[in-house]
């Protein structure tokens, strides 16, 4: 202001220093009158931005730390603006971690329900959250917490040791004695490869399992939904000749029998399958 | 003195952790033991009444022991 003053005294000369001094601390006093409302103009444009367009969303999320073990578990508040954010659960907790903050622990793979990586409780229900849209419309906060029931191993990270242990015990492999007739693959018409439909698909995210109150109570001796989907997958597949061991190794009352159909399971699948119904299946196998 | 069930635990955990050692080949096994020792004394300022933080160790302490106590893992570094 002061340089502005000082050229447009020179430029209007000495002689008349009154006037030009007036003038120009008129012209100073508008520009900055001028400057102060660019100035307050892009403060409200910022405001409006942020005020109406801007689609805000609180994610509460369960925050635990190994390494400081006798602290207690929280949940931890962060907010987004949902249209710099892509539409899943999954894209918001990556910018979280991209943007807000770094120590934010969760398993991602694939971001589109192929890997099961993502698996966790997202209000109130387990899904996997590159499947799970963040509703827009609903302004209430989102609750995330890692898979119920599982020990944590960090933040959203659940111990899923037990849970892969079960999987081997059923042994999810083809056995067989005899070779194929021809000497090449082992068919299958098209009526028994239809059977596996709704069983393969399973991609053992343990959403099921861990929703299961049955499992919650057993889950050292019951299989839970999951593995006992994928025993059925393997008890129904014509190629396998081990059947009857695999039903003698579940004949027995925890392994197979804690099913009482609660069907949290079913509801809860984020890939639509059907774990209560293979779960029947197997208990009708075994009675005939 | 009278231990309590989670401190027996404790105990038995740390003398497994002694006994897996004692497989580990003659030259490395001061390696082995001193690990060990130091893994526990890392946590001796717990309070003993805090439960969840103990039983957690504990998990944490027995998956780490069934990794080390494989054959294959001959000498240990920090």
């Amino acid at each position: 202001m002061a340089a502005l003053r000082s050229t447009s005294s020179v430029l209007l000369g000495a002689a008349a220093s009154r006037p030009a001094l007036r003038f120009a601390a008129g012209a100073a006093s508008v520009a900055a009158r001028r400057g102060m409302a660019q100035l307050a103009d892009g403060a409200t444009h910022n405001t409006t931005a942020s005020g109406e367009n801007a689609n805000l969303k609180t994610f509460q999320i369960y925050r635990w730390n190994p390494d400081q073990p006798s602290e207690k578990p929280k949940m931890q508040a962060y907010t987004l603006d949902l249209n710099k954010t892509g539409p899943m659960v999954l894209d918001a907790l990556i910018r979280i971690k991209n943007e807000i903050d770094p120590t934010l622990t969760f398993r991602r793979s694939c971001r589109e329900g192929i890997c099961g990586s993502c698996a966790m409780n997202i209000n109130g229900t387990n899904t996997l959250a590159c499947l799970c849209r963040i509703p827009a419309e609903d302004k209430a906060e989102m609750k995330i917490y890692p898979l119920p029931h599982t020990y944590v191993v960090k933040d959203l990270v659940p111990d899923l040791t037990q849970f892969y242990k079960q999987y081997k015990s059923i042994k999810p492999y083809l056995q067989r004695d005899t070779p194929s007739p021809d000497g090449k693959e082992y068919r299958q018409t098209k009526a028994d490869r239809k059977k596996l439909d709704g069983l393969y698909e399973c991609i053992l995210c343990a959403c099921c399992s861990t929703s299961c109150p049955s499992y919650w109570w057993n889950s050292e001796e019951y299989l839970g939904p999951a593995i006992l989907l994928q025993s059925y997958r393997w008890l129904v597949d014509s190629r396998d000749e081990k059947t009857l061991q695999r039903q003698d190794a579940l004949n027995n009352s925890m392994s197979l029998y804690r099913c009482h159909t609660i069907l949290n399971c079913t509801r809860t699948c984020p890939k639509g399958l059907n774990p209560g119904l293979a779960i029947q299946q197997i208990k009708k196998q075994m009675a005939f | 003195m009278r231990l309590s069930g989670l401190q027996k635990e404790v105990l038995s955990l740390y003398r497994q952790c002694l006994r897996a050692c004692r497989k580990k080949p003659e030259a490395t096994r001061p390696h082995f033991q001193t690990f060990a020792r130091t893994e526990f004394e890392k946590s001796l300022k717990l309070d003993k009444r805090d439960f969840g933080a103990i039983e957690f160790l504990l998990r944490k302490g027995r998956r780490q022991l069934e990794m080390y106590a494989s054959p294959g893992v001959k000498d240990i570094r920090k």
